[in-house]
């Protein structure tokens, strides 16, 4: 028996793929910004910081790590929720990513910062650069222009990796494909057109990202060689 | 806590370790195949393995495992074993990364080491088990054991569409019954972590032993 593939019945129901893929770039972009300056912090205190910030720090990354996001929503949110804290799903699933998010952003800044010579704070130093100066021009831009290709792969795999939270309930676009599958009976077409919509959003933020990376690094700009 | 919930959670760990060892073993030998043809001579070849790799990273592996579940029914099988499904999808997944990864470590064994092969008149095969390989693999192995973690940390969703019980679904069933979120997933967590802190650990060191000479 052959197959027939029905898309229009799926098709139909493309107002609400949209929604679902909008709310997956609202959560991703939440996430990214949030969990970038909770990873630049934390991988300034690793890097700097006292001992006892350091070890928690480091703490903090080899648990986030070595755990899959999965059992990290549930725990925030199924356990937030049964201690009588309330808040709105999107805001618990922020949360989740961002301090998942943040573990890895720490470890990637963190080998960026690490990147940055001794000569070049010296140098800087003797120029008479203030230490907020050095850290922001001379540690913190060159490190993270050094490490933005790992960045962008980090950012990307979270937007995937967000599919997952439809399991705490959260309307994103393969929150919202679960119910169309169970009102056409289309699941295989489904996922292929859910397929296709996630390639064009990782194709779509990639670009995004090599457009900001132009943006906030001149010297790649004007220069087009990698650090 | 009543002790058949622990012995659940540890039914969880075996059915998460079972099909992550399924994952590496078929998707080890397919990302070797991808790997080979990303540096193929032949355009076509290479192009269809950067496609390929590019394809399925641009999408979720949960997307993959409804592929994986849902495509065989068309082809005629009856219904899909739910380890089956979910091996195939992961399998599918890690071809796509470690085929990326492996890549990698074979062009990064030096140029002038293949092309004295090539002097010495070896036979692509011979060149290729005799001096790339040997070399690829003492570089591909930290990368390698590091991916391990990726791939036990990816079995937690696979109950989420083809209903492979693991830890993560185990644990989920039981908060249903006990609201105990904390005490649950909490221990599901450790067990994760039990499992893939060594793997960090030992690909960390790994990577230290091989890059002495860079040190």
């Amino acid at each position: 028996m052959a197959y027939e593939f029905d898309f229009q019945s799926v098709l139909a129901y493309a107002p609400m793929f949209l929604q679902g893929a909008w709310t997956t770039l609202i959560l991703t972009f939440w996430a990214t910004l949030a969990g970038f300056v909770l990873g630049t912090l934390c991988a300034v205190a690793r890097t700097g910081g006292p001992r006892w910030l350091r070890l928690l720090v480091g703490g903090y990354v080899e648990v986030i790590r070595n755990t899959p996001l999965l059992i990290q929503a549930y725990f925030l949110i199924f356990g937030l929720a049964s201690i009588g804290a309330r808040m709105p799903i999107m805001l618990g699933v922020v949360i989740a990513m961002v301090v998942n998010i943040g573990s890895y952003t720490t470890e990637v800044m963190r080998a960026g910062i690490e990147s940055i010579k001794r000569g070049q704070i010296e140098a800087a130093e003797c120029l008479g650069l203030s230490r907020a100066q050095i850290f922001l021009h001379v540690v913190l831009r060159p490190a993270m222009e050094r490490v933005y290709p790992s960045l962008v792969s980090l950012y990307v795999l979270l937007m995937l990796g967000s599919s997952v939270l439809s399991a705490v309930g959260v309307e994103e676009l393969f929150g919202v494909s679960n119910r169309v599958q169970s009102v056409t009976y289309r699941n295989f077409e489904v996922f292929i057109v859910l397929g296709v919509i996630y390639l064009a959003m990782t194709l779509v933020l990639r670009g995004v990202f090599w457009a900001l990376g132009q943006l906030i690094f001149p010297r790649r700009r004007r220069l087009g060689t990698a650090l | 806590m009543q002790p058949q919930f622990l012995l659940s959670l540890l039914d969880g760990v075996l059915g998460t370790i079972v099909l992550s060892v399924l994952t590496f073993i078929c998707g080890g030998l397919a990302g070797f195949v991808v790997a080979l043809a990303r540096i193929s001579p032949l355009r076509s070849v290479s192009f269809a393995a950067i496609a390929y790799i590019q394809v399925f990273q641009g999408i979720p592996l949960l997307v993959q495992m409804g592929l994986a579940y849902f495509g065989p029914i068309l082809l005629g099988f009856e219904s899909v074993p739910p380890l089956a499904a979910a091996a195939l999808a992961m399998s599918v997944f890690a071809s796509a990364y470690l085929g990326q990864i492996w890549y990698g470590c074979l062009i990064s064994v030096a140029k002038p080491q293949w092309e004295a092969a090539e002097c010495l008149g070896l036979t692509r095969w011979q060149r290729m088990t005799r001096v790339v390989l040997p070399q690829a693999m003492r570089i591909a192995t930290p990368p390698t054991v590091g991916f391990l973690v990726i791939i036990v940390k990816n079995t937690s969703v696979s109950s989420l569409v083809v209903g492979y019980q693991e830890l993560t679904y185990n644990a989920k069933v039981i908060n249903n019954a006990t609201f105990e979120p904390f005490l649950y997933f909490g221990l599901a967590g450790i067990f994760y972590f039990l499992i893939c802190y060594p793997l960090s650990v030992q690909s960390r060191a790994l990577e230290r032993k091989f890059n002495v000479g860079t040190r």
